[in-house]
């Protein structure tokens, strides 16, 4: 039994923001139709690497595999009015959920406002993620999540206090507005069924992160304070940072909050001398040394793997972790257990790992259970099978180019 | 106006039971940005992770943290003793009238308790019980200790971050707590959503190491499509080109840094020509750059040689810009790129102000009021906002053991004496 069967929702959406939300809900059983067009493709498939064996094609795409899997993918050029927009409101009128991430307005210029589409299904709820919001001076600048999260603050507070900023590697702050815009669709959901009143829902990815922020905006609103970058320091903990380990490029991490953890650490090192130092005796005296304890520390560190030395301080009570490679993740025990990854075989990419929410219902387990979809796979079994096009209508259509 | 009636929320019928630490507070948070009533539950004294900071003017005092404001805002507050039996008692009697139950505690510890999803279920059979840990509930790792800095490392999140000579690095300002909260959230709701058909509850077993393989979103399919490891470049990005191109993402300008990206697609080819065309007027775009043919710029196949070459003025025309002139012109020219703000020019964004964002809620303990970030969207049915500042400790004792489980005022001060409440 899945948690959201039943539940019908279409995305018009692209990249991450949009479609990441829809793939949550897939994979807890709803009926998601991601429409692209051949004249606007989703970004993933166009030009956003990885690529299958680093051939360019609109089915190798190794993120778009990741945000897509369990959807039906039609396609249908907007551009073709008003055959387009009048189909694309057929459309809405069978669905539960609109999510698109366009940046705003290009939904009321092609008619598909929630003003608009409220009009062919009143109970209608409608998520639109964007950068900055549907309102307010800057609503229509567009750009990408990896940017968004310098604006955001969280470049800011990455990297070293004498250094540059650091990237987040990809598009940050695009994935914390998906578990927001996912619950907010899915509270709306629950609003309609007690009241049978729909929803518009505007979340702005900027505002969407900053709720991970707000401890550190407060200090600034009473304190004045501005938090900045501090590598891998933390004012609560010493040691606490990342350590070399054997092997290339082989790393752990590890953290000390309270005196008894210091004094277990220690035991696991095998009490050498330099800990019963005085620079070393106290939370403060090791905040004061703390660069030569890091070098103390990654000189023991050093003599093992990662593994190992996450194994031996764990045993002992002690907080510490392997710095687990992008491929390690694949292979990494605790995921695999989980498990985290569904393999599932893609007719161009092979087989591709997909990904489970981090969120398991116990009793509706979720998928993935398909692999994602080919562009324009569904537009049959949709148009025809779902929204009840005759063969008429559906060759009109393809013929004049809007289902395209 | 900010509304003080909860009511107006889309959650505002049901209740949660919040046990959790920091690693779980944004979940029940959200809830309560929706309407739900959340409660707090803290051990007597107060919750351990009052001590995190940073603090009100700066005071070290559990009833000033920051921390804890910014994410237990929404809540009402209660001390209970669930280690002890008439404290599991009170607990079971409120699980009966409550919709979820949040818990952060290291796997097995409630069912050591005869407080685990059975014992839960039993009382309740609607509830949603929401389990938030550092790896899962079952697993190898599943009663391994982690701070913010594990978490970030086990999911491969700090293989990314950094400079590639020095230590991999997690963000200054812990993050997992974040990400972890807010998928619990979907997760519970989701779990919601399926008791509103069926009348079952159950539990919702979320990782934080799981929730953190989505921050740093597609790396590992590099992986997994083409046995390829990203790591982790610094100031650079990598994996945008098939010939593993990196371009420059900070750029140092008079007051700070940008984040400009040489991008590909039709925004990247309108920014790149937006850009050569405002330094050209100012008389600094070099000619090869003017007469770039962006619209057959394809980025999949540039070389770095390529980049470093346009890099070069690129760097040279920043340097002389600050962040304010540098927002203002991606702006007017819808270029992709902004400045690398902080928490300061957070504030000074107009566009939050526009929205009404902010959200000044009353702290009359401290005679003060402070500004907030609001509600995570806006919805046309139903507010989303702080409806309440966080909790003291033990504040809605009296609110909720007397009047919602109706207890006479002798009956709770003798609990109090006995660590109970």
């Amino acid at each position: 039994m899945e948690s959201l069967k039943g539940v019908r929702i279409v995305e018009f959406a692209a990249f991450a923001a949009g479609p990441a939300v829809g793939k949550h809900l897939a994979d807890h059983g709803a009926t998601v139709v991601h429409i692209e067009s051949r004249v606007r493709l989703d970004g993933f498939r166009a030009h956003y690497p990885p690529y299958k064996d680093n051939i360019h094609g609109l089915n190798r795409s190794g993120l778009f595999a990741l945000c897509n899997n369990d959807k039906l993918d039609i396609t249908l050029n907007l551009k073709k009015t008003p055959h387009a927009t009048a189909l694309a409101k057929r459309i809405v009128a069978w669905s539960d959920v609109v999510i698109e991430n366009f940046s705003p307005g290009t939904m009321a210029r092609l008619g598909l406002d929630y003003q608009n589409l409220k009009q062919v299904k009143p109970d209608l709820i409608m998520l639109s993620s964007s950068n900055l919001g549907q309102t307010g001076p800057h609503a229509h600048h567009a750009g990408f999540g990896s940017q968004l999260s310098s604006l955001a603050g969280f470049t800011h507070l990455t990297g070293y206090p004498d250094g540059s900023p650091q990237i987040l590697y990809g598009p940050y702050i695009d994935y914390i507005a998906v578990a927001y815009g996912a619950t907010a669709i899915l509270a709306a959901l629950d609003y309609k069924r007690r009241t049978g009143k729909g929803n518009y829902i505007d979340t702005a990815q900027y505002e969407t992160g900053l709720q991970f922020l707000a401890p550190i905006l407060l200090d600034y609103r009473v304190n004045g304070k501005v938090a900045s970058r501090n590598a891998n320091r933390d004012p609560y903990a010493s040691p606490h940072g990342a350590y070399p380990c054997k092997g290339d490029d082989s790393w752990c991490v590890l953290s000390v909050h309270s005196e008894s953890e210091w004094q277990a650490l220690c035991r696991v090192m095998g009490n050498p001398a330099w800990t019963a130092d005085k620079k070393f005796s106290s939370h403060q005296s090791r905040k004061t040394n703390e660069d030569e304890l890091d070098l103390k520390i990654g000189e023991w560190t050093a003599a093992f793997t990662a593994t190992e030395v996450m194994d031996k301080l764990q045993s002992a009570g002690v907080k510490a972790a392997v710095v687990n490679t992008m491929k390690d993740v694949y292979t990494d025990p605790q995921l695999s257990q989980r498990p985290q990854w569904v393999e599932l075989e893609h007719p161009e990419i092979g087989k591709m790992h997909y990904q489970r929410p981090p969120f398991l219902l116990t009793k509706t387990p979720p998928g993935p259970t398909k692999r994602d979809p080919l562009l324009a796979e569904h537009n049959e079994y949709f148009y025809r099978g779902l929204l009840g096009l005759t063969q008429e209508e559906y060759s009109q259509l393809v013929d004049a180019q809007v289902i395209y | 106006m900010a509304s003080s009636d909860r009511n107006e929320g889309l959650l505002s019928p049901y209740r949660a039971l919040d046990l959790t630490d920091e690693l779980g507070f944004l979940c029940g948070k959200i809830l309560g940005d929706l309407g739900a009533d959340v409660i707090k539950i803290e051990p007597p004294g107060g919750d351990p992770s009052r001590a995190i900071g940073p603090f009100y003017k700066n005071q070290i005092d559990p009833e000033k943290s920051l921390f804890w404001f910014g994410f237990n805002n929404n809540k009402r507050g209660i001390t209970l003793n669930l280690e002890s039996p008439r404290g599991r008692e009170l607990f079971l009697q409120l699980v009966a009238t409550s919709d979820f139950v949040i818990e952060s505690f290291i796997p097995g510890y409630l069912d050591s308790l005869n407080l685990g999803y059975a014992a839960l279920s039993k009382v309740n059979p609607r509830v949603v019980l929401t389990s938030i840990t550092p790896f899962g509930q079952t697993g190898p790792y599943s009663r391994f200790k982690a701070s913010d800095i594990e978490i970030m490392a086990l999911s491969g999140c700090m293989s990314l971050t950094g400079d590639i000579d020095r230590p991999p690095l997690r963000v200054t300002f812990p993050q997992s707590c974040g990400w972890t909260g807010s998928y619990a959230a979907t997760g519970a709701l989701a779990a919601h959503y399926h008791r509103g058909r069926t009348g079952e509850g159950q539990q919702v077993d979320v990782s934080a190491q799981a929730c953190l393989l989505w921050a740093f979103s597609h790396a590992h399919t590099f992986w997994d499509l083409n046995r390829h490891v990203e790591k982790r470049a610094g100031s650079f990005m990598t994996g945008r080109s098939i010939t593993g191109a990196k371009m420059r993402v900070f750029w140092p300008c008079k007051d700070g840094y940008l984040n400009f990206i040489i991008y590909g697609g039709e925004a990247g080819r309108r920014t790149n020509q937006a850009l050569v065309d405002w330094m050209d007027s100012q008389g600094t775009a070099p000619d090869f750059l003017k007469q770039k043919d962006w619209k057959t710029f394809d980025i999949a196949k540039v070389t770095q040689d390529e980049i470093d070459r346009m890099e070069e003025p690129i760097g040279e025309f920043f340097n002389g810009v600050t962040k304010a002139d540098f927002f203002k012109q991606v702006v007017q020219r819808q270029m992709l790129g902004y400045p690398v703000a902080s928490v300061k020019e957070i504030f000074e964004d107009p566009q939050h102000e526009a929205r009404n964002f902010w959200q000044t809620v009353e702290h009359p303990e401290l005679k003060s009021a402070i500004e907030y970030p609001g509600g995570f969207a806006k919805f046309s049915e139903g507010a989303c906002q702080i409806w309440r500042r966080a909790p003291l400790i033990g504040e809605h004792n009296r609110e909720i053991y007397g009047q919602e489980l109706r207890m006479a005022p002798a009956e709770i001060a003798e609990l109090q004496k006995q660590g109970v409440i």
